[in-house]
């Protein structure tokens, strides 16, 4: 069951290259939805089966999977947000990053003090890169809806390394802790709403008010 | 009984929401404060003891946060119903929800013990709060909203993922992963510790951005500037002290681990508040919004903060007790502040000028509370800081204590240039009347506040002294 | 002894039918009866008798631009293995003499395309040469990440190594490998999305643009060459992706027929469902098939 999980770890590492490289709101937050979705299928795979992990992979599914990019996308259609994603820098030096930061990563989880049960598997690097993916979207985005969909895959990268702590997390923890996100991309939601409202573009360049004289 | 913390304002946000009328609805705000009030006094007072399988205690240090957010809350409460009354115009309903769920997830974060659920509550302060900064709903608080989401999100994602770290050094360690304080207080010895480093600068990166702690207090000024007063008296009372409360965890987890770990998350935070007030001592000069620079004061205030967690030893006593200090402080400036704005229109230095003249409690009240944030005695805040200051002279850590000092008085004299213009002098005669007027509701809570930190000042009452010893105690203060 | 005749045979007779499958695909999906699977033969053979027309401009160069090509295609195809068989010629590294042919005939049909000194054919000797950067690194990573995994640097090992053990167990970097190897297979054989073989415009074309003044013998030479460019990339493509040995020699060989020929099916379904790529797009992606093979190497290196 290992190989197959790191077969999807994999999968989430490209996803991330191809939200990336992609230049499709839309686009981006599907493939943020099937990350997600992935993440829920995940805990099956490395955790022995019990109630506590059914109800935990019903619900990332269903939030991650379903939900929040159905906040997102709904947010877009709302805000009549133009299809194209505008980033600061372009796509292959973006895609260039990724690629270094996700090799980085690699070197980086080799370093760790890893458990020894822990050591094969692809979680720790995984869960790096698409940490670094994540930021890299929310830096060089210019649309506030990229930028969330890059806050979401930082979480989710964050997300992979909890997988391996199941323990530590009680059910109700990582329940409130889905809830706050998905709280939080509503709220978010209504608030890109009120900026395209209000700047006619959600542009956060535009963005430049408040600042010291 | 513990529970009722979370309950009560989850209750009050329900029946909130559920009052139709906009003049009606803010006065569900004080029924609550005032049975919140009561019930953490009753809390505070009982000895306590944790609950079973150690999820919730209410300990010593939650107690301080707890003291501080109530009546903070309570203030801001009974203010908000004289506040709103000026505010017609739009609806309050989100306000009045925003602020109860924000008060039931601060309670939990004072009860918690377990570091996960903790940072579950802290997420929803931040998110619950959001809202609220919007109230104005014009371009500029739009701004803010989206920088402090933001921000504030991926601030507490880190933070999330520094916990996780924290589990993992007990997992690497041959522990059962937990995130139970006492059981990671128990076995933090054993911790592994590359993970724990790791998760410290996480947690601390993290709460830190939460907190307000230059470099990471961006969100900080926009924010603060663009809130109604009385959110602003609960973001920089309520939601940075739940994240130092966070940080105080994280502290003692770094003490049961042994000298190596401590020493370097001490050195950072000295070295992260002296950054803090080094930063607003240069901005709070000739800041033209008199809100915002109530937000650089609030950064040098948890640089402070930071410094006394820092230096350790005596120190923390002070540090806690200016918690409870700044908490109140802050209250009344914004609140006050709150009123200037509604008054004159304006939130800039150049229309407002003779507050004093115009509106004699809120200027006198804006005054002392000025007098009192730059910890000019009889004020309790002199106190704290007095203590925090002594303490790094008499631990020889002359060059924190000699900048501590220094910024100190730069901020002191920034703030008094912006300040003195203010409140002193005569009112313009081009700014349009207002229907504001001082009012028993909206000047009386901001009494209150700065009746009490005279009181801390003046003669602290016995239980709250022997609440912060307990609470050093915690930190590993011997009485 | 056998194998070696039934290698040349295939390397030889079969390029073309691929081209026709691929036609023939096309045509099925656009509802057309389309053109016989044999049709390539026939131009081939028509080109073969016709004569050429050379520029007065031109100089040797051009003329020996189409039989470099085709000579280094000719050798490569002789060292690249095709289906569990090793290939004729096979030495410990001569997966560096193999990437060095494709350069080879690379250069030379950019070189002659430059010789004809017209502007449409600079412009698509600069493009082909500049997308080729693009490409050569893949192709290069996902040999090495093989070099690597079966320890040889010999084509005939490395390219005979996967099998479905190792597909399981490595599998995340095999279909990384093969994404990124039909990636290069499309762009290096001048297909849809990269570029269009049937395109009339100048403007849009990649590969097509450089040999327009090529005529007769000399085109058909070029045709052909191109056929078995696509036999030579499919077959690496081949052998990675479908690492099955049926244990009977002749088996095999028909196992490696079938295959080829559903590949150009594939392939004819890609060019049906698919529009060109935008000119400024085709980088991102060949960039991205770098960046898969890039990190299948990483997986496997770790």
């Amino acid at each position: 069951m290992n190989s197959f999980a790191d077969q999807l770890l994999v999968l989430v590492m490209l996803i991330n290259l191809v939200m990336l490289g992609s230049s499709r709101l839309l686009f981006s937050i599907r493939a943020v939805a099937v990350q997600g979705a992935i993440l829920g299928i995940l805990p099956g795979l490395i955790h022995p089966f019990s109630g506590h992990l059914a109800a935990i992979t019903v619900g990332i599914i269903l939030i991650k999977g379903v939900l929040i990019p159905y906040l997102i996308s709904d947010a877009v259609r709302k805000a009549h947000i133009r299809r194209e994603v505008e980033p600061f820098i372009g796509y292959v030096p973006t895609l260039f990053l990724g690629a270094i930061f996700t090799a980085l990563a690699f070197v980086f989880a080799e370093k760790l003090p890893l458990a020894p049960e822990h050591k094969e598997l692809l979680f720790v690097p995984a869960s790096i890169a698409t940490l670094l993916a994540g930021f890299l979207i929310l830096t060089t985005r210019k649309k506030a809806i990229s930028q969330v969909i890059g806050y979401l895959v930082l979480e989710n990268g964050i997300f992979i390394f909890g997988l391996l702590l199941t323990e530590a997390m009680p059910f109700m923890v990582e329940a409130g802790a889905l809830l706050d996100l998905l709280v939080g991309i509503f709220v978010m939601g209504i608030v890109i709403n009120q900026i395209s409202q209000e700047f006619s573009s959600i542009d956060t360049s535009r963005l430049r008010a408040l600042k010291e004289e | 009984m513990l529970y009722a913390l979370v309950l009560v304002p989850l209750t009050g946000a329900l029946v909130a929401g559920l009052v139709p009328d906009n003049r009606l609805r803010p006065v569900v705000l004080p029924v609550v404060a005032t049975i919140y009030l009561a019930l953490s006094a009753c809390l505070i007072m009982a000895p306590s003891a944790p609950s079973a399988g150690g999820w919730f205690w209410l300990d010593p240090l939650g107690k301080i946060v707890l003291l501080c957010v109530s009546i903070l809350f309570t203030v801001c409460a009974y203010y908000g119903v004289g506040y709103l009354r000026y505010r017609q115009e739009r609806s309050n309903r989100v306000l009045c929800i925003g602020l109860l769920i924000c008060l039931a997830a601060m309670g939990l974060v004072t009860i918690s013990q377990h570091l996960g659920l903790m940072w579950v509550a802290v997420e929803a302060t931040s998110v619950s709060m959001a809202p609220l900064i919007y109230f104005n709903k014009n371009a500029r608080s739009i701004e803010a909203t989206w920088k402090y989401l933001l921000i504030c999100s991926v601030g507490i994602a880190l933070a999330l993922l520094g916990l996780l770290f924290l589990a993992y050094s007990t997992y690497v360690a041959q522990k059962d992963a937990t995130l139970l304080l006492s059981g990671l207080l128990g076995t933090a010895r054993e911790l592994n510790p590359g993970w724990l480093h790791a998760a410290v600068i996480f947690l601390l990166v993290g709460y830190g951005s939460k907190m307000g702690l230059a470099p990471l207090h961006t969100w900080k000024p926009d924010a603060y500037g663009e809130a109604p007063g009385m959110v602003g008296a609960m973001l920089a009372g309520g939601l940075v002290n739940c994240a130092f409360l966070a940080i105080l965890r994280v502290y003692q987890i770094c003490l049961a681990s042994g000298s190596a770990e401590l020493l370097f998350f001490q050195q950072v935070l000295v070295g992260m508040g002296l950054v803090s007030m080094a930063f607003a001592a240069v901005f709070m000069a000739r800041q033209a919004d008199f809100k915002r620079m109530l937000a650089y004061s609030s950064v040098e205030h948890v640089g402070i903060l930071a410094i006394g967690l820092g230096l350790g030893k005596g120190a923390l006593f002070g540090a806690l007790f200016h918690l409870l200090n700044n908490g109140l402080t802050k209250g009344v400036l914004f609140l006050t502040s709150g009123n200037i704005h509604r008054s004159y229109g304006s939130k800039t230095t150049e229309v407002v000028k003779g507050v004093l003249t115009r509106l004699p409690w809120t200027g006198g009240l804006f005054m002392a509370g000025f007098i009192a944030i730059t910890g000019s005695p009889p004020f309790s805040p002199f106190v704290s800081e007095y203590t925090i200051v002594s303490s790094a002279f008499i631990e020889g850590r002359y060059l924190v204590a000699g900048l501590f000092l220094l910024f100190l008085v730069i901020v002191f004299i920034g703030m008094a240039l912006t300040v003195l213009p203010m409140v002193m002098g005569a009112p313009p005669d081009d700014v349009e009347p207002t229907e504001y007027r001082d009012s028993l509701l909206t000047v009386g809570p901001p009494l209150v506040a700065l009746f009490l930190i005279l009181l801390l000042g003046i003669w602290p009452p016995a239980f709250v002294i022997g609440l912060l010893r307990d609470g050093a105690a915690l930190l590993g203060v011997q009485p | 002894m056998t194998d070696i005749i039934i290698h040349c045979l295939i390397a030889l007779l079969l390029p073309p039918l691929l081209l026709g499958v691929i036609t023939k695909t096309k045509a099925a999906f656009a509802g057309r009866v389309g053109a016989p699977f044999f049709q390539p033969y026939y131009d081939l053979l028509k080109l073969m008798r016709k004569g050429s027309v050379f520029s007065t401009t031109t100089t040797w160069v051009f003329k020996a631009g189409p039989l470099v090509t085709l000579a280094a295609i000719l050798v490569a195809a002789l060292l690249v293995p095709l289906g569990r068989h090793h290939a004729p010629i096979s030495f410990q590294g001569d997966m560096v003499l193999f990437a060095y042919l494709f350069g080879l005939a690379r250069f030379f049909t950019a070189i002659a395309a430059l010789d004809t000194g017209s502007s449409f054919e600079g412009m698509g000797a600069a493009r082909e040469v500049t997308f080729s950067c693009l490409t050569e690194p893949t192709l290069f990573i996902a040999l090495i990440t093989l070099a690597r995994m079966s320890r040889s640097l010999q084509l005939s090992t490395l390219l005979t190594y996967p099998t479905p053990a190792i597909w399981l167990a490595a599998g995340a970097s095999m279909l990384l490998l093969v994404v990124a190897l039909f990636i290069v297979l499309l762009a290096e054989n001048c297909r849809i999305p990269f570029d269009d073989p049937t395109t009339h415009l100048e403007l849009t074309m990649i590969h097509e643009v450089m040999v327009l003044d090529h005529s007769g013998p000399a085109f058909g030479v070029i045709l052909y060459g191109a056929a078995l460019k696509l036999l030579v990339l499919g077959a690496i493509f081949i052998n990675i992706a479908l690492p099955v040995t049926t244990g009977n020699s002749y088996g095999d060989w028909l196992v490696f027929v079938v295959a080829m020929l559903v590949l150009s099916v594939l392939i004819g379904v890609v060019e049906s469902v698919m529009a060109r790529l935008r000119m400024v797009r085709i980088p991102q992606l060949l960039v991205g098939a770098t960046i898969l093979s890039a990190f299948a190497m990483l997986l496997v290196l770790r």
